[in-house]
């Protein structure tokens, strides 16, 4: 055969910002940890451990927790800074129904927007239209019919929210669970029950029927909020998780850089358990955590 | 026909799926023993960064490289044709290179994620080979370009003139992901069906 020329290369139209290119870089970023980051050096431990991309923000959660006030989107020059750095994906995180801050990192060139319960929300009724826009959104959610709100919205992935900066893993497993386990019950529902799933998940009907046909959320599911040790991010791998967000749990540790790589095996290897024992020693103390009961604020009840 | 998919990150999954639809088994690959007694290997789109550190961690870049380049059907998809290649451009100075293909990978050549795109290509060889003659649809996710092809490696596509779809023997790479649409006719290909 003789190699085509320019010339005779099929179509020049390129299509940008499709669902299908959208959904295509999570369908990348499956298997992989994405750690939140604060500065270029952070950013380049996490590509030197192996992290399939970066959320940029200003402080990690745990700090947001302690320091209290209003959190916003980062300083776009702190966001160009750890695009630089790094050649994995960079997100960064808009205050929910902050649609402006969306329109900023969108320009910035960030990969991928979180329309991020961790910052103070901007909109008490209304999520961001994420269908305006070229870049693809993530969100949290904590049972099905939130994520499929999202998802009607316009999200492209979704996190289970856990409840971020305590290094408690107890709220990812009971969001991961609820989500997952929905599902699974859904798909038993006859199509006369789908009409009631669909009120009382307080989702759309369209999307509640092909979740009940498919037995999968339409856009990649992974896991946020509470990993703190490769055994954590294991759990929401085995429970069903197709990728895990690390937030302080990597650079509030004592030992940063050898814990986010033990976490990345963890994730490539979440059914080896002689390799989760292999990767989880030594690793110097985890951040110390919280309990649920000694939290103020339930970063997770925020979203509607 | 046992054709293994590379599952340490990335789309793994998604060409499992395309396999078995072609009532191929499919056997997902982290550790060395996993390559055993395979027909073919698949290496699939991610961050090629982290494939490559998986590829060492796991102890598996002997097992691969030994096998790629041993006249097997090997399918490297984005992350996996830079893996493939022989040299990578804007990657990392320690990225494992497969030198499976004698071509050169530029990571991100098409720009950040907001530039990623899909578009029609024209796949003449899938018409010859009686696949098929309609325009494959290609899905670029942050996708490398394949630069100074050299004089073994066949260009199957193109895209704006840059090579999008290469072959060298049955070692086929494509920088678009043939596993996010359904339209498994390069699969086919690779695996001679």
């Amino acid at each position: 055969m003789t190699e085509p020329s320019p010339q005779t290369t099929a179509g020049t139209d390129r299509q940008t910002g499709s669902q299908l290119v959208k959904r295509g870089l999570a369908e990348m970023l499956k298997g992989g940890v994405i750690m939140d980051v604060v500065t270029p050096d952070q950013a380049r431990i996490a590509e030197d451990a192996g992290a399939c991309a970066v959320m940029a923000l200003e402080r990690v959660p745990a700090d947001i927790r302690v320091d209290g006030g209003v959190a916003r989107m980062s300083d776009p020059a702190m966001i160009q800074g750890i695009q630089e750095a790094v050649t994995i994906p960079v997100m960064a995180k808009a205050r929910i129904g902050h649609f402006v801050e969306a329109q900023i990192l969108e320009a910035l060139g960030v990969d991928y927007v979180d329309e991020s319960e961790v910052l103070s929300p901007a909109d008490e009724a209304h999520h961001i239209d994420k269908w305006a826009f070229t870049v693809p959104f993530v969100c949290g959610a904590t049972n099905l019919g939130e994520a499929l709100r999202r998802i009607s919205e316009g999200a492209c992935m979704i996190r289970s929210k856990g409840e971020a900066g305590t290094g408690n893993i107890v709220e990812a497993v009971r969001h991961l669970r609820s989500i997952l386990g929905d599902i699974r019950a859904l798909t038993q529902a006859d199509s006369a029950e789908v009409f009631d799933w669909a009120k009382r998940l307080q989702a759309p009907l369209p999307l509640v029927q092909e979740v009940a046909a498919t037995g999968e959320l339409p856009v990649p599911l992974f896991c946020a909020g509470g990993i703190a040790t490769p055994a954590d991010a294991a759990l929401a791998m085995q429970l069903g998780a197709q990728a895990v967000f690390v937030g302080s749990g990597i650079f509030k540790s004592d030992d940063p850089a050898p814990r986010a790589k033990a976490i990345v095996e963890a994730t490539s290897h979440y059914e080896d358990p002689h390799i989760l024992a292999k990767v989880s020693r030594g690793l110097g103390a985890p951040m110390t955590g919280i309990g649920m009961d000694d939290i103020d604020v339930r970063l997770a009840d925020r979203g509607w | 026909m046992k054709v293994g998919v590379l599952a340490i990150q990335g789309a793994f999954a998604a060409h499992v799926a395309v396999l078995e639809s072609l009532g191929v088994a499919a056997v997902e690959v982290r550790r060395p023993e996993h390559l055993d007694g395979l027909d073919g290997l698949v290496l699939p789109g991610g961050e090629s960064t982290t494939l490559s550190m998986g590829l060492e961690r796991s102890g598996l870049t002997g097992g691969v490289r030994a096998f790629v380049t041993s006249g097997a059907p090997v399918l490297g998809t984005c992350a996996g044709a830079i893996l493939l290649a022989v040299e990578c451009l804007d990657g990392r100075s320690d990225q494992v290179q497969l030198a499976a293909l004698d071509v050169v990978a530029r990571r991100n050549a098409f720009g950040r994620q907001v530039d990623s795109f899909e578009t029609d290509l024209d796949v003449p060889r899938l018409g010859q080979l009686g696949l098929g003659d309609g325009p494959f649809h290609g899905v670029f996710i942050r996708a490398p370009a394949l630069e100074r092809v050299g004089p073994s490696v066949e260009v199957l596509a193109a895209h704006d003139g840059t090579p999008v779809a290469v072959a060298s023997g049955r070692v086929v790479a494509t920088t678009f992901h043939p596993e996010l649409t359904a339209d498994p006719r390069l699969h086919e290909l690779v695996l001679g069906r």
